[in-house]
């Protein structure tokens, strides 16, 4: 009871004023020019919006505190109650405007289309069929989706960028306030001067808090009014010729009751189309969750056929040969294991792109298979330990070369001994490509974290990703469990009454 | 008669600081089966692995059907003796992921390059002269002590070894498998075309009055008493 209701009182201005802060949520991810930490004093935050949530809680009369989340959980984190308003370039859209409360906008970004400074591409009628990257839960995104285009989805705002440059994409299409500090600054890269289209950053506020939206409006003009929005977006250099129609919608104060965008179109906008969501799960979706699932599947599998030699071939090392290669093998495994797989991934794919361009499956692939090697390497390891000396022994005494007894005594029973463990991790591979998403791969998982947004519900696009990990990685378990026991000599040990009783 | 199979030529060895073995000087004729005998820890297992190689001695040197081991032998001189030495453990160690006949067959197979048919052919003779004839299907899990020393046995002979090296071939085993197991000895040392020399550990002074023709005893490391 307690928590329903403090979770439905979340947000709204009585609170807010109780508390004595305006709790803004937003994504340090997102980087300069927004909201980012300062280099200087680490801890400390900066950027235009950072400054702007302190003008307008001061308007207030509270403090703003910011609180970190990830960006495209912004709106679902808002409608839980982790924060009060969303102040992070959010852009206006209808379908935003259904589903949250949006306020007037607080500035104007023109959608900036980026090529390579060789490229003849002109436009965006000129992308048919090549590969644009961008970010999700963006207007750019619902832009490309709605074009004949293979639409890249990265979570951070540079990678596209670097992408684009090493040649993995044809173009970027972002907001100029991403590309002019991201893209068009790379000598490689070139910015076409038309915005593809014009909309709006707003706040966003939960649907029940319309006090707190009133009270934003009035803040917001009050800024725009006073001269001070201009200075801050001066100070970050955002201020361009974009900004005047924004600066005539300041005087209208309030907004529509009813919900609907109170769009300024400026003179020459396209307004950024907004696909008309489906809300319930359909064939569609089944079919894209099914392509999800193949993508992980083939990928682990993939991976896994490489990382099981991989591991097998360190363990021996480190078992069978002289100290270099034992100190190779251990190094390998200490590093593989003893780093994140995201960040192997990263480094893989993005920080390797000068010397190795891999394209992403293989580098997804290859991650995966270069980090479950040193996984694979202590299950086997400790499974070829297992096998009695004496075996090896038996198997030299017979004339057996070490390697001879190795491949035909010792490492048979060891695979034995290692197939749980193995079947264990092929499992843990299956939900670890989940990670491959950040190098924009987009699997089962992603897939859901797409859909789920897309129709404001996780219950359903959540309950088929998790039974679609079911139902790939419970046959192998069971698969893995026969061979065991097939592999299994027979446990029931003879009986000391038949000793000699066939002599 | 003719020269010695088995010369032991000043034999040392030492684990540590602990002297295991005191220049042991002994030869042994074709065909003979000499039992060693001695105190726990006086070395006996010791020498005989010394035989085969599993460990390496510190001084002397060892003549073994036609193989010469000094201190220090490569990987590749050792494998080449060991083709002609058979060994059977103490506790067996049948590779328990193969069948009875797979145990038989692997060692001639990779060792020797017997083709799989001849292998077998040669693997099921030697079954059945143990009494095993009908269990080449079993797993060495599915077998009692005694028909895992006979596979043993036929292990260590699959591959037309000049010696046999047998530690404690009858200490897990009750009486009557025993001299079951001495009676298939005897047995295979008459019967097979080459005469086969046989050297076998034991702490069974009865097992080695009736079956050998030397019984050596160990006693600190050398040898105090041969008896032919």
């Amino acid at each position: 009871m307690w928590l329903a209701a403090s979770v439905a009182h979340a947000g709204d201005l009585a609170d807010v004023k109780a508390r004595g802060e305006l709790r803004w949520g937003g994504d340090l991810q997102g980087g300069e020019p927004y909201v980012f930490e300062d280099e200087q004093q680490p801890g400390k935050i900066k950027g235009f919006e950072v400054e702007i949530a302190d003008a307008l809680a001061q308007k207030l009369g509270v403090r703003a505190k910011f609180m970190q989340n990830d960006w495209s959980n912004l709106v679902p984190a808002l409608e839980r109650g982790d924060f009060d308003v969303i102040l992070n370039g959010l852009e206006e859209t209808p379908e935003r405007r259904q589903r949250i409360r949006l306020s007037t906008p607080y500035y104007t970004y023109g959608e900036t289309l980026t090529v390579r400074a060789g490229s003849k591409l002109a436009s965006l009628a000129d992308l048919e069929g090549k590969r644009v990257g961008t970010l999700n839960q963006t207007v750019a995104n619902d832009i490309l989706k709605a074009s004949p285009v293979e639409v890249v989805l990265y979570e951070g705002q540079q990678e596209p960028y670097m992408d684009l440059a090493k040649g993995r994409t044809d173009a970027v299409l972002l907001d100029h306030v991403i590309a002019d500090r991201y893209g068009c600054v790379l000598p490689e890269l070139r910015c076409l001067p038309d915005d593809v289209a014009r909309g709006h950053y707003v706040l966003g506020m939960g649907k029940s808090a319309p006090a707190l939206e009133d009270a934003i409006n009035r803040a917001l003009a009050a800024l725009q009014r006073s001269g001070e929005l201009e200075r801050i977006l001066t100070r970050w250099k955002l201020w361009d010729s974009r900004q005047k129609p924004a600066k005539v919608v300041a005087t209208g104060a309030t907004p529509a009751p009813s919900g609907a965008p109170s769009v300024a179109s400026p003179p020459e906008a396209a307004v950024a189309p907004a696909p008309a969501p489906a809300r319930h799960f359909g064939r569609g979706h089944a079919l894209l969750f099914l392509q999800g699932a193949l993508v992980t599947l083939l990928v682990s599998l993939f991976s896994f056929a490489l990382a099981s030699p991989l591991g097998i071939a360190l363990a021996i090392m480190r078992l069978y040969t002289g100290r270099p290669g034992r100190w190779l093998a251990a190094a390998y495994v200490e590093v593989f294991r003893g780093t994140p797989l995201l960040l192997q991934l990263y480094v893989l794919y993005f920080g390797l792109a000068d010397v190795i361009r891999l394209d992403p499956m293989t580098a997804a692939i290859l991650g995966l298979a270069l980090n479950y090697g040193a996984y694979e390497a202590e299950v086997y390891r400790g499974a070829l330990c297992s096998v009695p000396h004496g075996q090896t022994e038996a198997a030299r005494a017979l004339g057996l070369s070490r390697w001879q007894a190795l491949r035909h005594v010792v490492f048979p029973q060891a695979l034995r001994t290692a197939l749980p463990a193995v079947t264990n991790d092929f499992v843990a591979l299956l939900k670890d490509s989940s990670l491959i998403s950040v190098i924009t791969v987009v699997e089962l998982t992603k897939r859901m974290t797409i859909l789920a947004v897309e129709l404001r519900d996780w219950i359903t696009p959540g309950l088929s990703c998790a039974a679609l990990y079911f139902v790939m990685s419970f046959p192998l378990a069971r698969w893995a469990r026969r061979i065991e026991r097939r592999l299994e000599p027979m446990q029931a040990p003879a009986s000391d009454a038949d000793v000699g009783g066939a002599a | 008669m003719s020269t010695p199979v088995i010369r032991l030529l000043g034999i040392g060895k030492r684990f540590g600081a602990r002297q295991v073995l005191r220049g042991i000087q002994a030869d042994v004729k074709p065909g003979a089966i000499v039992s060693l005998v001695g105190a726990s820890g006086s070395g006996k297992t010791t020498l005989l692995r010394c035989l085969n190689g599993l460990e390496t001695i510190d001084s002397g040197r060892i003549q073994i059907a036609g193989h010469t081991v000094e201190p220090n032998p490569s990987d590749a001189a050792l494998t080449q003796l060991r083709a002609d030495v058979g060994m059977v453990f103490q506790d067996y160690q049948l590779f328990p992921h193969l069948t009875v006949l797979d145990n038989l067959c692997l060692a001639p197979q990779i060792v020797r390059k017997v083709a799989r048919p001849d292998a077998e052919k040669r693997a099921r003779a030697l079954l059945e002269q143990v009494g095993l004839g009908d269990r080449h299907g079993s797993r060495p899990s599915e077998l009692s002590g005694g028909q895992k020393q006979r596979v043993a046995l036929a292990r260590a002979l699959a591959q037309d070894v000049k010696v046999l090296l047998l530690d404690e071939p009858t200490s897990a085993l009750d009486a009557r498998t025993r001299d079951e197991i001495v009676g298939i000895l005897r047995d295979l040392v008459k019967g097979s075309g080459e005469p086969l020399t046989v050297l076998l550990v034991t702490h069974d002074l009865h097992l080695a009055e009736t079956l050998s023709d030397e019984v050596w005893t160990l006693v600190d490391g050398q040898l105090s008493h041969v008896k032919a």
